[in-house]
Formats: C-alpha cells, structure tokens, sequence
C-alpha cells in the first residue's frame, strides 16, 4: 500500500501513542516492554517529521534509563530485601523498634534488584512511548487540533511552549555577555547575575508577544452571549474531569473495571458537547486543518488493539513474570500478535512529505 | 485613511508629551516615510495608528486618531486587525507560532477567513514575498531578513488597508533590504495599500515615499511635505542628498538614478582630482590572526577556512549577508566558541579556554544588542561595576563614558538610554579593560545619522591611538566613512579582502551612493568630495 505522503493527523499518532503506554503499563515482563520501546522507536525512525520535536524520542529514551538506574539504587539501598541469591552486602544501619519493616543497607539479592528494574523499565517504555507521540506529531501541531471554543486556550499554551527555547536561548546569551566583561559564570553569584537579565528578557518578550498577538485580532470579541460562554466551560471542564478519572482507571490495573471505560466515554460526551456548543458560534477558522481519514482510524484501531490484547491477557504470570523464585520472562503469542498489530501503521500510514532519507 | 486630529500623548509618569498637537492626514494609497532622530517619537506615532498607543502601553491621549473612519478610542487593536497591520522593530519577538505558513494563516484564523480564501491569501503571500522555500521551516532557524519578510507577510494575509512598518531595513543586508522595499512597492502600486514607515536608513527609502514626516522631537510640530522639500531642510538626510546640496542641485536628487543624472559637471570638476585615503596596511604590528578557521555547529558550517589578519591602527569592516558568518568570526575571537579547525591567536594566543578576565584585556566585543552587557539599576553603577570587573581604576569607565556620550546623568537606568546612548555606554564598559582590538557586531542597529557620525569619530580616535578595530556591518555608507580596508564573507569564506574603495565599488549591492553617483570614478564620501572640491 502506497498512498500519497502526507501528515497523519497528530491526534492519530497521539492516540496510538496512549494505546502503546496503556499495554507497557499493564506488564512487568521485561521482553514485552523491550518490545514495545522497540516498536515505538521503529515508528519514529519511519515517520517521524523535521520539525524540532522530532528528537523528542531520544530525550525520552534517556530520561526512562535515568528512572531504571534511580529505581534499582533506591530499592538497593532501602527497600526490602526478597530471598534469594545475595549479590553483595551493604552494611547495615540499625534502626530503633518503632520503624519496623524500614531498613538502611543489608543484603542486595538479584531477585529485588530484578523486581526493582523491571517496575523501573515499565515506567521508562511508558515515557517512550510520550517521546515517540512527541516525534510522531509535534505537541503544537496537536493543540491546533483544539476545538474552536477553545482557541484562545491552544494559541496561549502555543505560546508559552515557545517560550522554554527562548529562554534557554535568552540564557547563553547573557553567559556570553558576561564572559565578554570578563565576569565568572560560576558560583551563587554566577547564577543571580545570569537570573536576572533572563528574567528581565522574558518578560520583555511577553509583552511584544501580547502586542503582536493584540494587534492581529487575538481575542476579537467572537459574538458569543455570556451564558453560553459559561455552559460550554462548566460542560468541557466537567468532561475533561470524567476523562482524566477514567483514564487512571483504565491504566491502574487495580481498580475496578467500572470506573474506566465508562468514565471515560461519559467524559468524552460530555465534552465533546461542550466544545460543540461553543464552537458552533465563534467566528474563528482553521488553516489547512488536519483531516480524519481510514488511514487515521487504522493507525488508532493499531493502537488500541495491542491495549487491548494486553488488558485481556490480565495479571496473569505471562505479564508479570515471577521475581522470586526468578524465572525467565516468556512470550505470550497474544501479546505478540498484539506488539505486531502495533507495527502495522509502518506500513499502512502514509509516509512523511518533504523528507529525504 | 489614517487621520491625526490635534493629537497629544503623554506616557504615564512622563513629564514632557511625547507627541505634541499631531494633525496628519494620510490618504489612501500613499507611502509615507517617517523620519527623526532616535527617541524624537516615531515608535509611539506609529503604535498610535493601531491604537497600541494608548490601549496597551497606558498613558494619556488626547484628540482623536482614526483610521478608515474607526476610531482608536472605541477600537482597540484587536478590533482593527482587519483594517491595519503592524510590523514592529524586532520581528522575531512578534512571532506567536513556530513555523512559516502557521505564522502567516495566524492574523485570519483569528479574523474568521474562510479556509478556501486562507489558502490562496497564504499561496500568494509565499510568492509576493518570496518565501516559497521556506513554508515548512521553524521560524527559529530563519535569517534576520527572511524573519522579516515573514512579519511583513503574516500581517499581509489580513489584507490590512494600511501597513505601519518600524525600521524594516534596519537589521538587513543590502540586497535583502532591497527585496523587502521592492516587496512594498509592489504592494502600494498593485494592491493601493496605505504604507506608513519609519526608517533610519534614509538611503534605502526615501526615493520610494510620497511624503515625508519628520518627528523633530522636543514637542516641536510635525513638518509634512514632499521628500525633497523635507530633505532640502531636515537634519538627517542621505548620503545622495549631501552631495546634492553640495553640489547645489535643485531641484534636490532623492535617488543615484536622479543625481547621476544631474552629477554630469561635478564628474568634470573632479576628473583630476582623487579622493585621499589612509593607507591600507599601518605601519602597526599584527593584534590578531585567523588561519584555515573554521567553525562549525552540529551539520552547519558557519565558518570554512578563514583566513584573516588584524593590525593595530586600522579600521577594518566585515560585511556579508545575513547568516555569512560574520558574528561566528568575531564570537570566535573572544573565545566564545571553540574553532573545529584551524587557528586563532590574539595578542599572541588563542583565545579559547583562557579564564575571561585574561581575555577581555585582549580583545572586546560589543554585541548586536549592546542591552545584553548591561545589569545595573544605573549608568553609573555599570561603570562602577566594569571597573571592579577588569581591575580598572575607579572612575575609569565613567570617564571613558564620559567621553563617548557627554552630559548624561549617572543616575539614567541603562533601559531608559537612548540606542546610540547605551552603545557608547557598551562601548565605554568593554573599553574599560584597554584591549587592544575591538570588535563590534552590528553597531548602526538604531542609530540615526547624528549618533553614527559620533560613533565614527571615536572609531576614528581608537585607531589613531593604535587600536585595531574590526566592524560588522550592513551599513555600506558607514563602512565608506570609517574602515580602510574591507573583508567580504559569503558561505564562511572570505571572498573579498581590500581597500574599501576597491572591495565595495566593484559589487553594486555594496557599493555606497556616492560611489554609484560619481561612477567610474571612485569616491565614496560626501566628505571626500567636499575636500577635493575645497582644496
């Protein structure tokens, strides 16, 4: 299948992403969740765009090994030790009767130090999973996907997510002045001396932004009556609500299934008429919006199916393989099946435009 | 289309108005160029027009400004997002996306336009403009003049009636400044667009204006006129203009195509005669030397292989278009940045790694934006401050100050300076430290003719007191007046390297009006011209 390149809809790529996170988060199994980091990464070198985003992935992939390595040392240090094969001994500090069940060094046995590294991995691949939806489809290009009512809202968090580069910008410019007069960069002094001008250049930009967002109709009184202003907040604020709760109970493998699904859908609704409700007035438009296509739902439809593979499968000993006695991690052909559905989008979505390989 | 009306502005807490009993009509379809010396009050007249001034900066207006009948007391700036559009001095702030065709669809997303007509207006803007190329970039990654050209379109899209510009040019190298103005001519003539500008530059566009304004200042009244009846009076005034009223032309040439026109007996006068130059190597030692350097950042190479030496006593310009390399050359003989190849030594050694306060008494750069070497509360804590930093003597850079910029107040708070001002006092920080070699990035940025004629005169006084000076600039006209000897970069390499009277005469983008009047002869001043004439 060849279609004609083109950008997939960020919201696509961003669902997909979910669907990925919501499987690593159900597994400790430390072949499955290589394998889901393995599939993110593979789509990000496929599909990812130029824009500056696009190194997101590895920043991720960076950030998930520091979460391994301060998971392990912590559990190393303070957690309790399983039974098992020692692998050294660290002396231990003894503690007074009333912290029972606390400790401070003793053994490290590999059967902790597997338990530990795994929860740590399970964490890093859900970060990869964020870094690959970030170089799939930048987060700005997502916002503009935003509802009409909700304009305003995505052009200000546009905004302040230019605002980090400019600052760090911002920051090696005033060190470099400061080198020009011969002043140190280091030490407390060092610090202030850079803090202040960065701060003084922030704000300086803030307000040229504000008079060029100002002077070219940001906040155009947009026609709409202050009661529906007020039904579509409260309608969108209280779906937004519904989806965050349902979320945490769709990825928390402890609560009970009532609280996810539904919740979300009820969410969904009740912000999706909200949006609708204040979009169907407001005088603003899009430029060259994102379309919703088959290959969109089927990069979606990819996503959910290895979610779905892997809330099926449950807690069984195929997920979460046994730290002690520790046995070798399997590989359930489900969640297989799943991992490859997920690979699918590298062939059915159309490729990138504009790049060269 | 834009109308004055016995306006008066004050901003809060100033004791003075700012703009005193303004009428001024501006009708459909003109150009109109508004001139004055720095601080005189052309930012805030052209603010006014949106209504900016007052709704966003505070202060206190009074009479009545409107444009196409709305007015700006019942209007706020939003509101007139239709009818005007703005470009103000420094377009990179003014950016609220990241990326060329979502900044230019940005103005009629928040208009309501409709998608189909969004499309073609931001097609058409892309080659009006010239920014096919560029439609997929990060607004991060343009050049000074491509962010230009960016601003200029993302308020076109709108279809504004009116298009209020501060300094478009300033920050430009010649051939792109020339592909804006065209841009903009092409606007007034085809589209009947009301184009309001101010500029510094007189050079580059007074020939195009209808009318000029000039802002005296000090709450003195506008003067409205023709630009030849403005030019034949105003205090600041282009090079073509000094040779005209020299030479006593009337009626007064505004562009080269006029004044060699007119030029043919004063070309006569000076057949023998030549123009008297410094020689182009002093006598001096060599301060620096750059050998095969070359920089470069991730992919990019911003420097090749450069080869370059500086002595003492001269005066040397660096020029080149945006992006050329020329700031990497000079942040590369300061030591900010570590050369991937080749050499640079400064006072016999390389710059890089060495602890900053050795280097400062070596070399001094003052940056493009003077503003970033300054922190005190006031003028005379920075000075107190560049004396404990480099070992000075106390009052030392008070002094130097003192010098470059007379009878201002310690107690002045750097942001409250004027352009030409906080250079000097830039100028006077980096000074404190006596290198040897100076380098300034882009000097002229918002500096009138007045405050470029100091600025040439203490270049002048460093040189002859045997420092090096090496000047990146666009400013042809002020490299004619100050630098012997002239390097040109294009892509990292040095193309051209000589006496400025050769190296900017044989390119037509460079070469400065003068120069192109009196053509083939090569004179380069207007000053040049009044000695020989004289003697």
């Amino acid at each position: 299948m060849h279609p004609v390149p083109r950008h997939l809809h960020p919201g696509a790529w961003w669902l997909w992403a979910v669907g990925l996170a919501t499987a690593a988060s159900r597994t400790t199994n430390p072949v499955l969740l290589l394998l889901i980091a393995a599939v993110a990464g593979y789509m990000v070198a496929a599909r990812r765009t130029n824009s500056p985003s696009s190194r997101a992935y590895v920043v991720f992939l960076r950030l998930g090994l520091v979460v391994i390595a301060i998971r392990v040392v912590l559990a190393g240090l303070f957690g309790a030790a399983l039974p098992g094969h020692t692998l050294l001994t660290l002396p231990q500090v003894a503690l007074p009767d009333w912290a029972p069940g606390v400790r401070i060094g003793g053994p490290i046995t590999l059967e902790s130090v597997a338990a530990a590294g795994y929860q740590g991995l399970r964490l890093a691949v859900m970060l990869c999973c964020i870094g690959a939806a970030n170089a799939l489809a930048s987060p700005a290009r997502l916002l503009r996907c935003v509802p009409g009512a909700l304009y305003e809202v995505g052009v200000a968090v546009v905004v302040a997510m230019t605002f980090a580069p400019q600052v760090i910008a911002t920051v090696s410019r005033v060190r470099a002045a400061r080198r020009l007069r011969g002043r140190p960069n280091r030490g407390l002094r060092g610090i202030r001396g850079v803090a202040m001008p960065v701060l003084e250049g922030a704000l300086e930009r803030s307000l040229e932004v504000a008079a060029s967002m100002d002077s070219r109709g940001y906040g155009r009184s947009g026609g709409l009556p202050q009661s529906t202003r007020w039904l579509t907040a409260a309608a969108t604020l209280a779906g937004l609500l519904g989806v965050a709760a349902g979320s945490y109970g769709l990825l928390d493998s402890g609560t009970p299934g009532l609280l996810g699904l539904p919740a979300v859908a009820l969410g969904v609704l009740l912000a999706t008429a909200g949006l609708a409700l204040g979009s169907r007035r407001t005088a603003r438009t899009r430029y060259r919006p994102d379309r919703w296509l088959p290959p969109e739902l089927l990069v979606v439809a990819c996503g959910m199916a290895i979610a779905a593979t892997f809330i099926a499968i449950g807690g069984t000993a195929a997920l979460q393989p046994s730290v002690s006695p520790l046995q070798a991690p399997g590989l359930p052909l489900l969640a297989s099946a799943g991992l490859l559905a997920a690979l699918l989008p590298s062939w059915l979505s159309p490729s990138v435009p504009g790049l060269q390989r | 289309m834009i109308d004055f009306d016995r306006v008066t502005f004050t901003y809060p807490g100033a004791p003075h108005p700012t703009l005193h009993d303004v009428d001024l009509h501006i009708p459909e379809g003109e150009l109109c160029v508004v001139v004055g010396r720095t601080g005189s009050g052309k930012s805030t007249l052209l603010r006014a027009v949106n209504g900016l001034v007052p709704h966003f900066t505070g202060g206190l207006l009074a009479g009545r400004v409107s444009v196409a009948g709305r007015d700006t007391r019942t209007h706020p700036p939003r509101e007139l997002a239709d009818v005007v559009g703005l470009v103000g001095q420094d377009p990179a702030a003014g950016f609220v996306t990241d990326a060329v065709e979502d900044e230019l669809a940005y103005a009629m997303e928040s208009l309501g336009i409709a998608p189909a007509v969004m499309r073609r207006r931001v097609e058409d803007t892309l080659d009006l403009l010239g920014l096919v190329e560029l439609r997929d970039r990060p607004l991060g990654t343009l050049s000074g003049g491509q962010q230009q050209r960016v601003a200029i379109g993302s308020v076109l899209t709108a279809h504004p009636a009116v298009l209020v510009l501060d300094e478009p040019t300033s920050a430009l190298d010649p051939p792109a400044a020339e592909e804006v103005l065209a841009a903009l001519q092409r606007l007034v003539h085809d589209l009947g667009m009301t184009v309001l500008l101010a500029e510094h530059r007189l050079e580059r566009v007074v020939q195009y204006a209808d009318r000029v304004v000039h802002v005296p200042g000090d709450g003195a009244l506008l003067e409205v006129d023709t630009p030849a009846r403005v030019m034949a009076a105003a205090p600041v005034f282009p090079p073509v203009v000094g040779l005209g009223r020299l030479a006593g032309w009337d009626p007064l040439p505004l562009s080269v195509r006029d004044a060699r026109r007119a030029a043919g007996s004063l070309r006569d006068r000076l057949t023998d005669r030549a123009p008297v130059r410094p020689r182009t190597t002093p006598p001096g030692g060599v301060v620096a030397e750059v050998r095969g350097l070359a920089v470069t950042y991730g992919p990019i190479v911003a420097l090749r292989s450069v080869d370059l030496r500086l002595h003492h006593g001269e005066v040397v310009a660096l020029m080149g278009r945006n992006g050329s390399g020329k700031s990497t050359l000079l942040a590369a003989l300061v030591g900010l940045l570590k050369p991937s190849g080749g050499r640079v030594t400064v006072g016999g050694r390389a710059p890089y790694g060495r602890p900053a306060k050795e280097v400062v008494r070596e070399v001094g750069l003052v940056p493009q934006e003077p503003g970033d070497l300054l922190y005190a509360e006031t003028a005379a804590a920075e000075c107190a401050q560049a004396d404990t930093d480099t070992g000075a003597p106390a009052g030392t850079t008070a002094a130097i100050f003192g010098r470059l910029a007379p009878g201002i107040g310690g107690g002045t708070h750097p942001r409250d300076l004027s352009e030409g001002q906080r250079l000097c006092l830039a100028l006077a920080v980096i000074m404190s430290a006596a290198p040897p070699l100076l380098l300034l990035d882009e000097p002229t940025r918002g500096l009138d003719y007045t405050a470029k004629a100091r600025l040439v005169e203490i270049l002048r006084g460093l040189a002859a007191g045997g420092g090096a000076v090496l000047l990146a600039t666009h400013d042809v006209e002020l490299v004619a007046e100050v630098a012997a000897r002239t390097v040109v970069l294009a892509e990292g390499e040095v193309v051209s390297d000589g006496p400025t009277g050769d190296v900017v005469t044989h390119s037509p983008g460079f070469a400065p009006q003068v120069s192109k009047v009196l053509a083939p002869q090569r004179w380069l001043t207007v000053d040049e011209v009044a000695k020989a004439l004289a003697g």
